[in-house]
This record gives C-alpha cells, sequence and structure tokens, in this order.
C-alpha cells in the first residue's frame, strides 16, 4: 500500500498534536447555531420563479384531460407545463440504479405522469408564477380529468391474478424475484432440526422526513448555456449523472449540482427526484431560475418510503440450541415506481446479512419485489439491513422463549468466534473482522444483567411490567468493491474520490465526492487532514457538495463517508506527504530515507535541521530552488479508493422497559448499545450518530408506520398523524464501544451512521414482549396495540 | 391589498407593506432575509420555525406577519449579542446539532423554557421541546445542552 520511502501509520501516528480519537467541537455549528446555515430554500437568485406542482388526489387513474386555460391567464403566471410537455421535448424517464435480474420490470417513470398517475402525490403538472403563492392560487383553476381506476395497495391483494395492474408491462405486478443461498441445505436442515422457530412478520412501511423538505432550483444561464441545479440531495454527482446521461441529455460538463447544507437525509435524499428533473428542465424553457420546496405535505406523498416487508422464516435449531438452518420468503413493496436503489434494497442489502453475527451453516433467501399503487419504497437509513436484523434479532429471543435459553447465552452459543475471521458467510458475505463476545459481555456489563434480571424479578413480584430486550447485530456498509456492485446489479461504481489542496500558505483545502448532512464531516475530515500533516485544523477547510468543485464521488448513503471518502483523502494525503518529502530532502540537501517528519517539520535524523511544512508549501508554488526536472510545481493530489470490501460494524444493544398495565404504554428504563464501529476520529461524532439512530429505531419500534386505506389515500399524510419520535418519548442513552479496526482500509474505519437504527428496532420490540409475556406484538407497538395483546394473552389464558 | 406594519425585529425597527395572509415566517424569511428561521411542516408541529414575539415563544408558520405590528420579535440571527448566547455556546459543546435545520428553533424554545424556568429538570426539558422535531440527535444531547446552558446563565 505504501511506497519505499513513505510513511507508515504507526509513523504518523506517534507525532503530535494528535487529532485522531479527540472530540474536536463541530466546525460547522458556528453557522448552524447563528442561523447562517445556507440550506437550499434560504438562496433567492435574481428574477427567480417558483414551481407548484399539481399533484394527483388518485391513487390510480388514467388522464383524460387537463385543461390549463384559466389558470394560464392567472395573475403572475408564467407558464404552465404537463407530462406530454416533457415527452415532447425529448425527456427521458428517470431510470433506477440497480438491476435485479435480467426479467426485472422496469416501467417508465415520467417526471409528470402521462398517462396514468399511479399513487397518491404522482406530479401531473406544474404551474410556474412569479412567487409561490401566486402559482398555488393558479394551480387552484386548472382543470384535470381523471378517470380513477381500483387501486392495489396491499402486497398480497397485488398479486393476485385479477387484481388492477399498476404498470400493464408488469404481470401480476411483480418487478423482480430474486434468491440467494442454498435452498437444498436449507430444506434438509429443517427437515432435520430438533427445534424450528417460525415467525410471520409485517416490517412495516416508514416515512422518512427528515426536517428539512426537499428543495430544488434549477438555474439556466441563457448566454454560456451553463445550468446550476441546487437541490437538497445526499449526492450530487450522482444526481447530474443520472440527469445528463440518462434524462435530459444534457452535456454534463455543462451541468453543475451544488447541494449546500442539507438538512437531514436518513437515505431519503439520495434518489433523483423528479423535481431536479422538473426544474432543470423547466429554467431552459422559461430563462429564469425556478425554484421548488415541498411543503411538509408533499414530503409525505413524494420522498421514497422505506421498509414495507412481509416475511416467514422459520430458523431451524439442533438439540444444543445451535442454528443450523434458515429459510426466509419475503414480499418488498415498491410503490408505484422503482425508485434509484429500489431493488438492492429488500435484496442484496437484506438477505445477504441474514447470517447475522452467527454460524447458521445454511441460508436460503426469496424476495419477491411487487408495484402496488403507493408512494415509492428506497433506502431509509439502514436500508435492508434493519428489516434483516429485526428478522433474526426477533427470531432469536422467540427461540430462546422457546427453547428456554436466556437471550443472551442463545446469542453467545451461536456467535462466529474472535478467532473465526476473516468468516464467509453462506449468504455470500466475507465478515472482515468481529469480536461478538466482547460486544455483547461489554454491554452486559454495562447494564448489570444480573441485577437487572433481579430487578425485573422483584419489579414482576409487585405487578409491574418489566421487560429486557437484546439485540446483537452486524451490518454492511461502506459498500464495494465497484466490481462486486457491478455483479450484484448496481449501476454505479462505489469508490470515492479526496482531493488535497495545499496554498502556498500551507494552508489547506480538501475537496471530498461524500456529502455532509448532519454528519460533521467539516470537523471529522479536518481532523483527519490536520492529524497527518501535521498542521492546526483551522488551517483545513473542506469542500462538498459542488459539482464544479469537488472530483468526481459517489456522496453519503450506507455509512460511507468516512470508510471510502476518508480513505480516499488518505490515499492524497500519502502522495502530499511523498512531494513533500522530496521537496523538503532538496532543501535540506539530505536523502528521503534520511528525513523524519515530526511537529509539521522534516527534520534530518539526528541533526536539527529541519524545514517546515509551511516552507516547503511555499516552495512547491515558488520553484526558485527547486528539482524541477524532476517534480512538478505545486502540492496538489487527488486520489480515487475503491474499497476491498465492505466494512462489518457489530455491537450488542440491550434495554430494559417498563409496560403500563393500564394503557400499554411503553416507557424506555434503560438503553445501553455498545458499537464497534472500528477506529473512531471523532468520539463526540460518532456518539451523536449512534443516539440519532437509535431514535430512528426506537421510532420505528413504538410510532412509527405509514398507513394507506384501501383506496390509496396515505392516512399518515402529516405530523399529525404520522408519529416521530420527540423528546419526552426518549431516555437518555448509555454509549459503550468496542475497538476492532477494518483490516482493510488505511483508517481502520467501519461506520457509524446507521448501526443505532439497525439496532434498537428489535431490541426494543424484543423488551416489550418480554414484558407482557405475548409472543409477538406488530409494530409500531402503540399503547392500544400492546394494551389489545396484553387484553388477549389475559383472556387467552384465563380460558385455559 | 397589503398592510403597513412596524415591527421591531431583533433591536431593529422595520416597516414593511405585507399582504394580510403573509405569513410571520415568510416575512422573516422572504421580506426581511433573516433564513435562520426555517420551515419544517405545515402543520404547526415541527417548531423549524419558533421565534420570540414580546420574549414569548411562538410558531412564525401559525402567526399572519400584520399580527405583530407594533410587537417586538427576535429571531435566532437575534439571539448573540457581542457573543453568544449561552444557549448556542451549549449546543455547539454538546454536540446538541447534526444537520442544523431543527436547531434555531430548539434554540429559541430552550431561551423561552429558561426564562420560565432557570433550573429545569431532565423531564421539564424533554416535555417544554414537545413541540419541536428532531430527527438527527435523538434530543440526547440537545437536553444536556439546555441543562449545561441553565448551569451557566
Amino acid at each position: 500500500m505504501l511506497g519505499r520511502t513513505v510513511f507508515t501509520i504507526t509513523s504518523i501516528e506517534r507525532t503530535m498534536p494528535a487529532y485522531i480519537g479527540k472530540s474536536v467541537k463541530r466546525v460547522e455549528d458556528e453557522r448552524f447555531i447563528r442561523g447562517r446555515g445556507r440550506y437550499t430554500d434560504d438562496i433567492v437568485l435574481p428574477g427567480m420563479t417558483h414551481a407548484w406542482i399539481v399533484r394527483s388526489p388518485w391513487a390510480h387513474a388514467r388522464i383524460k384531460s387537463i385543461d390549463a386555460t384559466e389558470a394560464r391567464s392567472q395573475p403572475g403566471v408564467v407558464a404552465i407545463f404537463v407530462g406530454q410537455d416533457m415527452v415532447d421535448d425529448g425527456i427521458n424517464p428517470i431510470p433506477t440504479g440497480w438491476q435485479i435480474g435480467e426479467d426485472m420490470k422496469e416501467p417508465p417513470h415520467h417526471t409528470l405522469a402521462v398517462d396514468k398517475v399511479r399513487h397518491v402525490g404522482d406530479g401531473v403538472a406544474v404551474v410556474i408564477a412569479d412567487t409561490r403563492e401566486a402559482a398555488q392560487d393558479a394551480a387552484e383553476f386548472l382543470v384535470v380529468d381523471y378517470e380513477p381506476l381500483p387501486a392495489v395497495v396491499h402486497m398480497d391483494a397485488a398479486l393476485h391474478d385479477d387484481a388492477p395492474l399498476v404498470h400493464d408491462s408488469a404481470p401480476n405486478n411483480v418487478s423482480f424475484t430474486w434468491e440467494l443461498g442454498d435452498r437444498e441445505a436449507t430444506d434438509a436442515a429443517l427437515a432435520s432440526a430438533h427445534h424450528i422457530t417460525s415467525y410471520e412478520v409485517e416490517n412495516q412501511r416508514l416515512i422518512p422526513n427528515a426536517i428539512e423538505p426537499r428543495s430544488v432550483i434549477g438555474d439556466h444561464d441563457v448566454a454560456t448555456g451553463n445550468l446550476t441545479l441546487y437541490t437538497s440531495s445526499q449526492n450530487p454527482h450522482l444526481i447530474r449523472l443520472l440527469l445528463c446521461a440518462f434524462v435530459t441529455g444534457l452535456p454534463e460538463h455543462k451541468v453543475r449540482v451544488i447541494s449546500p447544507d442539507v438538512g437531514g437525509g436518513f437515505g431519503s435524499k439520495i434518489f433523483h427526484y423528479p423535481e431536479e428533473v422538473l426544474c432543470t428542465w423547466a429554467t431552459r424553457k422559461i430563462g429564469r431560475p425556478v425554484k421548488w420546496t415541498a411543503e411538509r405535505s408533499e414530503s409525505f406523498v413524494t420522498d421514497a418510503q422505506g421498509r414495507d416487508h412481509i416475511t416467514q422464516a422459520q430458523m431451524a435449531f439442533d438439540a444444543e440450541g445451535k442454528i443450523t438452518g434458515l429459510k426466509v420468503d419475503t414480499k418488498a413493496n415498491m410503490g408505484g415506481y422503482l425508485s434509484t436503489f429500489a431493488g438492492g434494497i429488500p435484496t442484496w442489502l437484506y438477505g445477504t446479512l441474514l447470517a447475522g453475527q452467527y454460524t447458521t451453516p445454511a441460508i436460503h433467501v426469496h424476495t419477491t419485489g411487487i408495484f402496488t399503487n403507493t408512494v415509492p419504497v428506497d433506502a431509509l437509513r439502514g436500508a435492508g439491513r434493519p428489516e434483516a436484523t429485526f428478522l433474526l434479532e426477533r427470531l432469536l429471543d422467540l427461540a430462546a422463549n422457546e427453547m428456554g435459553y436466556d437471550p443472551a447465552e442463545l446469542r453467545r452459543m451461536n456467535f462466529i468466534g474472535a478467532d473465526q475471521f476473516p468468516y464467509t458467510t453462506p449468504v455470500v458475505l466475507q465478515y472482515d473482522s468481529g469480536n461478538y463476545d466482547a460486544a455483547l459481555d461489554a454491554a452486559l456489563d454495562m447494564i448489570g444483567y444480573a441485577d437487572l434480571r433481579q430487578m425485573q424479578k422483584q419489579a414482576r413480584a409487585e405487578g409491574r411490567l418489566v421487560g429486557i430486550g437484546f439485540s446483537t447485530y452486524i451490518e454492511a456498509c461502506g459498500i464495494a468493491p465497484s466490481a462486486v456492485a457491478g455483479a450484484i446489479g448496481a449501476r454505479a461504481g462505489l469508490y470515492d474520490s479526496g482531493m488535497i489542496r495545499v496554498h502556498p500558505t500551507g494552508k489547506v483545502q480538501v475537496y471530498t465526492g461524500v456529502h455532509s448532512h448532519g454528519q460533521g464531516h467539516e470537523t471529522t475530515f479536518a481532523q483527519l487532514v490536520a492529524h497527518h500533516l501535521q498542521i492546526p485544523m483551522e488551517d483545513v477547510e473542506l469542500v462538498h457538495g459542488d459539482t464544479a468543485q469537488i472530483p468526481f464521488g459517489m456522496g453519503t448513503y450506507g455509512s460511507r463517508s468516512l470508510a471510502v471518502g476518508g480513505s480516499a483523502i488518505y490515499r492524497a494525503l500519502e502522495k502530499v506527504l511523498n512531494k513533500a518529502r522530496k521537496i523538503a530532502a532538496h532543501k535540506l540537501e539530505a536523502a528521503e530515507d534520511d528525513l523524519e517528519y515530526v511537529g509539521g517539520q522534516f527534520t534530518v535524523k539526528g541533526t536539527d535541521r529541519s524545514v517546515g511544512f509551511g516552507d516547503i508549501a511555499l516552495t512547491a508554488y515558488v520553484p526558485h530552488d527547486y528539482p524541477i526536472e524532476e517534480l512538478e510545481p505545486g502540492l496538489e493530489f487527488n486520489a480515487f479508493y475503491d474499497p476491498k470490501n465492505f466494512t462489518f460494524p457489530f455491537g450488542a444493544h440491550i434495554c430494559a422497559v417498563e409496560v403500563d398495565r393500564d394503557t400499554g404504554e411503553v416507557t424506555i428504563l434503560r438503553y445501553v448499545a455498545v458499537d464497534d464501529v472500528g477506529e473512531v476520529i471523532n468520539p463526540m461524532i460518532v456518539d451523536g450518530q449512534v443516539h440519532g439512530g437509535i431514535a430512528h429505531g426506537i421510532g420505528q419500534a413504538l410510532l412509527e408506520q405509514g398507513v394507506y386505506d384501501e383506496e390509496g389515500q396515505l392516512l399518515t399524510g402529516s405530523f399529525m398523524d404520522y408519529a416521530i419520535p420527540r423528546a419526552a418519548d426518549l431516555p437518555m442513552f448509555e454509549v459503550g464501544r468496542t475497538v476492532t479496526p477494518c483490516p482493510h482500509n488505511p483508517l481502520g474505519a467501519k461506520g457509524a451512521g446507521e448501526t443505532g437504527t439497525i439496532a434498537s428496532t428489535p431490541c426494543i420490540v424484543n423488551a416489550v414482549c418480554d414484558a407482557v409475556g405475548v409472543r409477538d406484538i406488530a409494530m409500531p407497538l402503540t399503547p392500544e396495540r400492546v394494551w389489545q395483546a396484553m387484553s388477549a394473552s389475559h383472556s387467552s389464558r384465563e380460558a385455559a | 391589498m397589503t398592510q403597513s406594519i412596524q415591527v421591531t425585529v431583533n433591536g431593529k425597527e422595520q416597516q414593511a407593506e405585507v399582504e394580510p395572509r403573509t405569513l410571520l415566517v415568510d416575512f422573516l424569511r422572504s421580506t426581511l432575509g433573516l433564513t435562520g428561521t426555517h420551515v419544517g411542516c405545515d402543520t404547526s408541529q415541527c417548531g423549524a420555525c419558533n421565534v420570540h414575539v414580546d420574549g414569548e415563544c411562538v410558531k412564525s408558520c401559525t402567526m399572519f406577519a400584520v399580527q405583530t405590528d407594533g410587537r417586538s420579535v427576535t429571531t435566532i440571527e437575534g439571539m448573540a449579542g457581542g457573543e453568544l448566547h449561552p444557549l448556542q455556546v451549549a449546543f455547539r459543546e454538546e454536540h446538541a446539532l447534526q444537520c442544523g435545520f431543527c436547531t434555531p428553533g430548539m434554540i429559541m424554545t430552550a431561551a423561552d423554557l429558561l426564562s420560565r424556568n432557570a433550573s429545569p429538570r431532565e423531564d421539564d426539558i424533554r416535555h417544554a421541546l414537545e413541540g419541536n422535531y428532531c430527527r438527527c440527535t435523538g434530543y440526547h444531547n440537545i437536553v444536556k445542552a439546555i441543562q449545561r446552558a441553565a448551569d451557566a446563565m
């Protein structure tokens, strides 16, 4: 990995001041706490117009006609367009980015619906006016004549032979089927099992709800032909590529995509959305900037939603409690269209995780991706991995109950041992490193397991319902290598880029292809660079989110930023330091091998002759005394990093809950999380990611559910009807860590953005079921559902 | 049809012609360019738009600009005088923000709480935040930041 005369991590690490491992306060906070953040909707451009999108009130309907005559004559209206206008202008449908099998049905997804609408909220027309109010007012005068069609909402109904078709090209509403693992071996394991635990479960539809609603501005410069698209996206380059190469045909070099401050993503801002195409196309049509910002009600019906699986699973055990097989059949709701990563989520990001932390020798998983007249479904924090983990961790708790094991012990008996890595699972992944016992031990220790069980016993004796839940999870993130991603159908490479530009004064700008929308990259990456260049952090600034400035990169999702983007920056650092060393050798008239870099100074070993980083930077740009025959001037390097494998964070979460016997209300008494995310650059930021992740998972367990009625109306279409966790719903979290470095990237880092979400949902459900003594309660575990489950269990006990 | 209003915003007298239907948040963001006040929902739940009117915390998406005629409004931009408000410091020190979108509203709500209750318990803080949504932090560090600011004030 490193050349002859260059640095190893060890040689760098003994130099100080060290920034790695320090909870440095965030650089970006200075603007946010003052209200000086700059989100897309904050941007005002000269002559800017405002778009209001007319959206379908029907889940499934034919568009018979659209009459815009009266709307056009309303004050302030600049233009009105419908879907056919864009098709006539050569605008292509929005493609999906993941091919699942050769037979995948990938019906066209138009920016604005052309023939039919396929979910409530599907765009039908756009009104562009001088002000948002004028556009909204004029939209009231637009007459769309719909012929309502029967809608398919539930997956089982969608599969019926006589079900209405969301897309005529997808018989039985099936987009794809997919399988992984050894069916025969798994069936054999089930046939010879000592015990089988069966579980049928719905992993409910979630609605992402980043607090910043999506916003887009298209700005076409009539004079130069250049187009700037501001968009609240997690990955500006990916959006530009899809927009140019697939949808509009615009030349990539004439399009600049800027994702400024973005108010949370959680996956929902990965995808290429119709509004990005619309504002790009419309600004070119009218010659003025066009802004669209979602109202929250629009976010509810246009941001790609998450989860929505129905799964049947059977886990086989031998007489010693060892898992011998796992068979899983999952129906995954795709909604009305295939969103950008849609097909990859309930397949490769789900089925491959079904070994979990366990030595299960035989696994088979089958997934059916199904179209319904609902909002498209795609990645949401965790993306496939929470669904897999929920299934596994519920199965483990159910099995422990059925077979009479302590849930911690049953897990431990089945753990892959610390000496078994690298470990190849029956579902294709090769886990690089891990120590699952250590994480569980740490969590048991933190929560004081023996005392907690004692407390539970005492509480029960007093008639209180206290339960303890476990979740020991694995995650695969930092997705890659590109060759593997390609082999499993991803239509993109999954490397990332980092560029380091050292200015003549020794100040440094770092350009990354990943994007921060809350993760704190401006701090963490500055720490990384300042640490290795041995310069003050204040001398380093991160640039991200602007395709005109940064090298091509894939953006931020799947907890990839540090493991992949950070590794690219590290590669660029190596190049900078190698060249700096050559310049230093020239200036000091010494051999490169005789130099050491300590405290920001290259020093000839054993002497006091040295030259500082700032002097080297200046020399690179004022190369009067310079080895010009061997070295170019300047000190700036770009690097691309393609990962060698996924990274595999893991951990153990344990919680204690109490259920109110009269109301069914769940109170979380303790929540302990021990996560192993590999090497950590900023512990404060990692802890913050874990807190937020846990909260998101608790939201799924206790509060959140996207509900559609039989006609496809979203009944939970606002914050009045869809409950995301509030402060009073959550406890303080107790967070611990073990550190097992990732062996195959230069930082040893794995990823921390999704661990909490993946682990916490089953942990809570396990605890509530333990508290009330029932087998299962369908999520979300609202007081009503818990109370119903208690009552049913009580009645059945009385009947018996 | 507009109406003339005179309102003090962050200590500065403002005279403006506004439509009666203009929401306070739109007046602040669009007319005055004070974009630190955010819009996160359309049902008055998320609290990203919280500001102070005559010292009391209000959701500026739920008030018309004309209702502030003759009154005094403070936004996040007006919280720091010569130096940062203790809540702003505490939010930074405790890592109580990630994407930053809910942060202005959180700080305005917290300031309102601390003006009524100088040493709130964790429970008081959590309940005071019931009208403020954060999707990033799990509230853990927000609660700690407000406790820290209370100690500092």
